[in-house]
């Protein structure tokens, strides 16, 4: 019964959804089979990253095909770790979605789509073969982009149909790249051309499909050049799905450069280092100043995704073990703290009917309760000591300095610092401001109590999220050992190749 | 598209093409066939009934329930790989019952598999089709 924790991340959440399926016409069946689903997920991935940090590596051959020739689930400390944060929000998004996702959405499918979902993200993060990654990467997209289309408003089509065919047009380079790789090698799974790929005389063509894998998954994480998909996407559809879409898919993306760049093409690191460096330092200053002009709560979180996505980039460049193991504390921490933002900008809209900050107004006032979860969240995202984002950052600079990469430092330092111009953007604009008469649906909710009431299931995730978060931020040490940990794993390729291989 | 011709054709060519996806069904294991292209094959007459006869007399008619079909579908390609989880072998190990029934031959988990695609793409193709030609 060895691996079979492996597969279970992918098996509870199709038969979830294959149950949804089921009772299509019983919404509230759904919801119960939703929630169980996505509990079981939860543990299940637990026991799979103890496992993981007990044991090793784990790894499952498909089908009983060994290694090189089948399909290959492997859980090391970076994926079990990535799967069970991605676990821990599919539940507070589902609980969040409860009241938030109108019943028109739930009726076309809203909950067995959010399964798929989850689906192909436990896919992408276990996958050990690179085909198999692309179509779980499908998978993924498919999911994605009827969540974001779901519902059919005018916004919504014009973002999903740009997702969509910006997110082909990646793939399309990504499948490119698996061609060139298996071209070379003549092999497809991870381990094996970690092995094979330094052997290969033709090392321009190493590099070429380095660079399409690059491009690939840089349009997927939203990388500097690329990332105009991004904001125009997000911001439509309800708050629960730009939350799970917007808190997870780029940061698989980034895992998969993370993965890519560790494993398989670890000797192209010195050559693209400098490209990596300026893309980081322009994804970074596009996404905050992109939020820093933006006049909509979702669109500026929209653009500061793009610049955390900088921040990890930089760390994928530095390319030591310290900026790797930043590097994986920063996706997590980001992937928490993201998702609570969207969420909170849910629940504004929920007590103002707004998401505009021209609009919006007062919150401070009305409800002090949602101002101080939104202040810990993005002092978090800005990277105020001790909260989780301050050791992210902390981490990335003090891994820079010790490689003596002092520009990036200086880059990340004012991006930082420019961060808190679209913080305070927000909370001028959204709680603080006096809010102007006569807009918007706040005046059903009088005082702060009967609105918390009526909205506990809005507000309950917020709440455990933040909690998380503040912990992640006082009681880092547990984070941050675990961070090192699975860099170490990561820079240890030839263990990895051993487990899979078996050699 | 309805003309006697053609409704005639469709009522001889419905059986025929019912048991050739299945026939294609059974070949696919070593063979060219499988459940994808059984499952397409048999979606054909029905498709072929919604032209003629319009998309809402065939869901009258055939009284199917296309999101049922997927999920069935879906399940029992799924489950098919569950089976050798309890064997205690990796997922979809591809495991034989040890005795022959008639005409079937061995059963075993890829044919279970194969069952599940066909069903999958026959209740996916006519959901298709149903909706689209409904508009």
């Amino acid at each position: 019964m060895m691996g079979v924790l492996v597969i279970l991340p992918l098996l509870i959440p199709l038969f979830a959804a294959i149950f949804c399926l089921l009772s299509w016409k019983n919404i509230n069946g759904q919801r119960m089979i939703v929630l169980a689903g996505s509990f079981l997920l939860l543990v299940g991935s637990a026991f799979l990253l103890r496992e993981v940090w007990l044991h090793g590596i784990q790894v499952m051959q498909i089908g009983n095909w060994p290694a090189p020739f089948g399909i290959t689930l492997v859980a090391d400390l970076l994926s079990a770790g990535l799967l069970l944060t991605t676990s821990l929000l599919g539940i507070f998004v589902f609980i969040f979605s409860i009241p938030n996702i109108n019943l028109e959405r739930k009726e076309y499918g809203f909950y067995p789509i959010l399964m798929f979902l989850l689906f192909g993200i436990s896919g992408a993060l276990l996958a050990g073969d690179i085909f198999n990654l692309y179509v779980w990467f499908e998978v993924m997209l498919m999911s994605s982009f009827v969540l974001l289309s779901l519902g059919g408003t005018k916004n919504q089509l014009e973002g999903s149909v740009k997702y969509l065919v910006i997110n082909f047009l990646a793939s399309s380079i990504f499948l490119a790249g698996i061609g060139v790789i298996y071209g070379l090698t003549g092999s497809l799974n991870m381990a094996q051309i970690s092995l094979l790929l330094p052997e290969i005389a033709d090392k321009g063509l190493v590099t070429l499909a380095a660079i399409f894998f690059l491009v690939g998954f840089g349009i997927k994480a939203g990388l500097f050049p690329l990332f105009f998909w991004l904001p125009a996407a997000y911001h439509t559809p309800p708050s629960a799905i730009t939350a799970i879409i917007g808190g997870l898919l780029t940061k698989v993306g980034v895992y998969v450069l993370v993965r890519f760049f560790t494993l398989i093409f670890f000797s192209e690191v010195p050559y693209l280092q400098p490209y990596l460096f300026v893309i980081a330092g322009l994804t970074m200053f596009v996404g905050v100043f992109g939020a820093i002009a933006q006049n909509d709560f979702r669109k500026i979180l929209s653009f500061s995704i793009i610049s955390q996505i900088g921040y990890m980039i930089m760390g994928l460049a530095i390319h030591t073990p310290l900026a790797i193991a930043a590097v994986v504390y920063f996706i997590i921490h980001n992937m928490l703290v993201k998702t609570n933002l969207f969420l909170i900008s849910g629940v504004v809209y929920a007590a103002a009917g707004s998401f505009k900050l021209k609009k919006l107004g007062s919150i401070y006032a009305k409800f002090p309760f949602i101002a101080f979860l939104f202040i810990i969240s993005a002092f978090s995202l800005t990277g105020v000591p001790p909260l989780s984002g301050f050791w992210a950052k902390f981490l990335l600079i003090k891994a820079a300095v010790a490689s003596n990469y002092f520009i990036i430092v200086g880059v990340a330092l004012v991006v930082s610092a420019l961060s808190i111009i679209y913080i305070t953007k927000i909370w001028n604009e959204v709680f603080w401001k006096k809010a102007p008469d006569g807009e918007g649906s706040e005046k059903i909710f009088y005082n702060q109590t009967s609105f918390l009431r009526l909205n506990r299931l809005l507000i309950l995730p917020v709440v455990l999220l933040t909690i998380i978060i503040v912990a992640m931020g006082f009681y880092a040490e547990p984070f941050l050992d675990f961070s090192v940990q699975a860099a170490e794993q990561l820079f240890n390729r030839d263990n990895y190749i051993k487990v899979i291989l078996r050699k | 598209m309805n003309t006697l011709i053609v409704r005639t054709a469709i009522k001889i060519l419905t059986p025929l093409f019912l048991i050739f996806s299945v026939y294609l069904l059974f070949r696919g294991h070593n063979e060219p066939g499988g459940g994808f292209i059984g499952g397409l094959i048999a979606a054909m007459p029905l498709t072929f009934h919604a032209m003629i006869y319009g998309a809402r007399e065939t869901k009258k008619m055939f009284k199917i329930n296309t999101m049922v079909l997927i999920a069935l579908g879906l399940l029992i390609s799924a489950s098919s790989g569950l089976v050798s989880i309890f064997e205690g072998q990796p997922f979809m190990s591809s495991l034989w019952a040890d005795f022959y029934l008639p005409i079937f031959g061995k059963p075993g988990t890829p044919i279970m598999f194969d069952i599940g695609v066909y069903i999958l793409v026959v209740g996916i193709v006519l959901r298709i089709t149903l909706n689209l030609s409904e508009e």
